[in-house]
């Protein structure tokens, strides 16, 4: 056991303090902008780091540790570590695994700068859990296919100039050999998109509705059939990142703080101790999760395997964020009710908006009760779920 | 950057856990219960013999010289096979309050002693953790007047007492003044106790800070009662997923129930989080002193919460089967139950993480 970084990587660490210093003034949110930001970092290695420079990528070697050196430094500083989204989270990786040749040239670097921005077309309406029941047909006329269906659920397909999308193709395979990953242009005619309000308020997901849309035929990632494999290999990526302890630990902070600084009946709710008691509840699940992480970031440099310490990250990270957000919405009591544009709004709202906004991330990417059968399927070796009949 | 266990590490825990089966494990647990006696000594022998009684005490007092880390794995595997023995106060403990606050006679005397399973030691100190029924010990003029509550390693022959003022005492459990009486618990694998001390001549331990010992010994005891609490939980949450699998109920094994699954996956997800943390804290206690003692506190209260869980949970999982004798599943639920309360709650140890933390005003 051993904590200590390599003097290698407390040089890195001293540099990237340095540069983030030195930058401030240019990131977002302190007088820059963000597709120049994104740009400075892609070309100093601090984002896009391990993808090649082909593909505008800046090339480095893969290294766990300066991730996360990275990770930990932008947080710490407060910048914002470079544009993130679906097309740079999910769809990059997929193409670097299994995209042809011209399809990393044409994608990747555009998606890096932040010119192209993606939406992830998998949820339908009837194919949500269940998503290798996906109905959207697609069908080879020429050289095109052309798409009909719905798909729901699609975050920021409002703003995406494309999608990433599960298509039924081969409706005779079996259900999870029938489907194809298809790209296109959300610009491409026959897509209508209805935005959907959530219970925060925003809308930031839609339905997509496609009518006789034409893809060119080669605009399919992988093999015909093999969708559900090419969706597979970053559904992982994806359950991950929506529960980043060391965010929830910079909300932790922030929640002691707003407990130093609410009073009820005079005095501060940090000195009643039955809210500091489930302070201290939550503050030890935090550091549980916080050393989960520790653990399975030394078990990737190490190249040795915590299996069921990574599957249960997405069930319990996203409901002790949930947890977490919603004991702040009681430190506040009445107060906490104040949502919008509204007098004595305290945090810009963000208390309540996040406790509802996990109770989404608790469904979404997987639901809970998905990731238990996960854990005691792949994790304790149970009995399988009976499969469904052949859709 | 590494954190995980080492190849000696995992070792250690293997060799341990060998041992501890072969002792025969729960069986050996129900002979010890059901004797009238208060010591295993075979088992002891046997933790010496493979250096766990020593596993901190320096090699030049005829110890291992080990981590607390390595303290922590040790305890773990305990726990696992809720063996009969002591050790949170007599090779953890007690090593500590003598490394840090006792001179060189005294280290001399005893660490060689403790290290080869001679002597076991406990530890009186409850009443800093919370001093229940107005207990707690004074000295006055090289003696000791009072009472101390629930002693950890209680069946020893040697004690380690904490004053009120933190300050740290040796007494023999023969010395003259001192009355002993047996509690009986739920946990029948650690038997405990009071002690009355009625003008007691003690021996102090002067020769370091002793308040800084006892935040030490308490501290590490806690990481040490969490690795017992993770080793009992784990253990029967394996028994649990594997009586699913063979258990057959309409036809299926129970298993195939999404209950049942639920329950199983609920345990493990609150559960393997807790290892990473109380490797943290196990780690924290030598080497991030800034960090120990708040580890220390969210190891207990957290590993004592999620035990609790498992330790209901498994039991339904094992159905009418679960609560009976027969299985001796609640012999781990006894354990976790009795590793939770001692050395301070969850709520008590809450309350001094807050504190720690300057959190209280
Ligand atoms: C905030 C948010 C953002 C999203 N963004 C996107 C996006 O960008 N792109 C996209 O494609 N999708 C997106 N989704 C959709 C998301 O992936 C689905 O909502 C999710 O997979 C659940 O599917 P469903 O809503 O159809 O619920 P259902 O599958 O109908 O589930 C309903 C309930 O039944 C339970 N259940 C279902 N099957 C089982 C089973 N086998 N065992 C036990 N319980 C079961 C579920 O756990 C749940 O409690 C988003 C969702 C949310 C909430
Ligand atoms: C204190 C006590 C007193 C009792 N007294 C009597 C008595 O006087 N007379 C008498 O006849 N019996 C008595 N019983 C037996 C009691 O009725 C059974 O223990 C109980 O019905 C459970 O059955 P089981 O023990 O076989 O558990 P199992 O049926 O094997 O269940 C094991 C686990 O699997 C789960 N499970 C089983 N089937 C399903 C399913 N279909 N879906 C989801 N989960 C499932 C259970 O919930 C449980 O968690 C007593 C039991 C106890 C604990």
């Amino acid at each position: 056991m051993d904590l200590s970084y390599s003097p290698e990587y407390e040089a890195f660490r001293t540099e990237l303090r340095g540069f983030l210093e030195a930058n401030r003034s240019q990131a977002p949110g302190h007088g820059g902008n963000g597709l120049a930001w994104q740009k400075l970092l892609i070309g100093n290695g601090y984002a896009a780091r391990t993808i090649p420079q082909e593909y505008g990528g800046y090339g480095g070697e893969p290294d766990i540790l300066k991730s996360r050196i990275i990770a930990e430094e932008f947080a710490r500083a407060q910048l914002s570590p470079g544009l993130g989204g679906q097309g740079i989270s999910m769809l990059v990786p997929t193409l670097l695994e299994v995209g042809s040749e011209d399809q990393k040239r044409q994608f990747i670097g555009p998606t890096l700068r932040g010119e192209m921005l993606w939406c992830q077309g998998y949820s339908e309406p009837n194919a949500g859990s269940d998503l290798a029941a996906v109905a959207t047909k697609g069908v080879l006329e020429g050289d095109h296919w052309v798409i009909n269906g719905q798909k729901i659920w699609t975050s920021t397909a409002h703003l995406a100039h494309w999608i990433f999308c599960l298509v039924r193709t081969e409706p005779d395979a079996p259900k999870h050999e029938g489907i194809s990953f298809l790209l296109f242009d959300m610009k491409t005619p026959g897509i209508e998109i209805r935005p959907l309000v959530d219970m925060t308020g925003a809308a930031n997901f839609n339905e997509v509705f496609f009518t006789d849309v034409r893809v060119p035929a080669h605009q399919i990632v992988g093999r015909r059939g093999e969708g559900w494999k090419v969706a597979n290999a970053i559904l992982r990526h994806e359950r991950g990142s929506l529960a980043d302890p060391n965010v929830m630990q910079s909300r932790l902070n922030a929640l002691i703080d707003l407990m130093k600084a609410e009073t009820l009946d005079g005095s501060r709710v940090i000195d009643n101790p039955v809210y500091r008691d489930r302070l201290m509840t939550i503050q030890g699940r935090v550091q549980a999760l916080r050393c989960n992480d520790l653990r399975l970031l030394s078990a990737a440099v190490n190249r040795q395997s915590a299996p069921l310490a990574g599957m249960v990250v997405k069930l319990q990270g996203t409901e002790l964020r949930h947890e977490l957000e919603g004991f702040a919405v009681d430190v506040l009591g009445e107060l906490g009710l104040l949502y919008g544009d509204t007098p004595r709004l305290r945090g810009g709202g963000s208390w309540q908006r996040d406790y509802m906004y996990f109770l989404g991330l608790i469904i979404g990417g997987g639901t809970s009760q998905i990731q238990k059968n996960i854990i005691a399927e792949r994790g304790l070796d149970m009995p399988r779920e009976p499969k469904p009949a052949k859709a | 950057m590494e954190f995980g266990l080492s190849e000696e590490q995992v070792m250690l825990q293997d060799s341990l856990a060998r041992f501890l089966a072969g002792t025969g494990g729960l069986e050996r647990t129900r002979t010890f219960a059901a004797g009238k006696d208060r010591r295993a000594p075979d088992v002891l022998q046997g933790l010496a013999e493979l250096g766990v009684t020593g596993l901190i005490i320096p090699e030049v007092h005829g110890g291992v010289g080990l981590s607390l880390l390595d303290a922590a794995l040790a305890a773990e595997q305990l726990g696992r096979f809720v063996a009969p023995s002591p050790f949170a106060a007599t090779a953890v403990m007690a090593p500590l309050a003598l490394i840090r606050a006792g001179d060189a006679g005294q280290q001399a005397t005893w660490l060689p002693k403790l290290a080869s399973g001679a002597v076991v030691a406990g530890v009186a100190l409850s009443e800093i953790t919370g001093a229940r029924d107005g207990a707690g010990v004074e000295a006055r003029d090289g003696r000791l007047y009072g009472r101390a509550q629930f002693v950890v390693d209680y069946e020893a022959d040697l004690y380690v007492v904490a004053d009120r003022a933190r300050g740290l005492h040796l007494v023999a459990a023969d010395a003259p003044g001192l009355t002993r009486t047996d509690f009986r618990t739920i946990d029948a694998s650690r038997p405990t106790g009071e002690l009355v001390f009625d003008g007691v001549v003690a021996e102090p331990l002067k020769a370091g800070d002793a308040p800084a010992a006892v935040r030490a010994m308490i501290d590490a005891g806690r990481v040490m009662l969490a690795a017992d609490t993770l080793g009992a939980a784990q253990e029967m949450l394996d028994q649990a997923v594997a009586y699913a699998k063979g258990r057959v109920q309409f036809g299926r094994a129970i298993a195939s129930f999404q209950a049942v699954k639920h329950m199983c996956a609920e345990m493990a997800a609150s559960l393997e989080p807790c290892r990473a943390l109380v490797w943290y804290a196990g780690h924290a206690l030598d080497h991030l002193p800034e960090e120990a003692s708040v580890m220390a506190c969210h190891a207990k209260a957290h590993l004592s919460e999620v035990g609790t869980f498992v330790a209901r949970t498994a039991t339904e999982v094992h159905g009418g089967m679960g609560f009976t004798d027969l299985v001796g599943l609640h012999y781990w639920f006894k354990r976790i139950g009795f590793n939770r309360q001692v050395l301070g709650g969850p709520q008590v140890v809450r309350a001094e993480a807050a504190a720690l933390q300057g959190l209280v005003a």
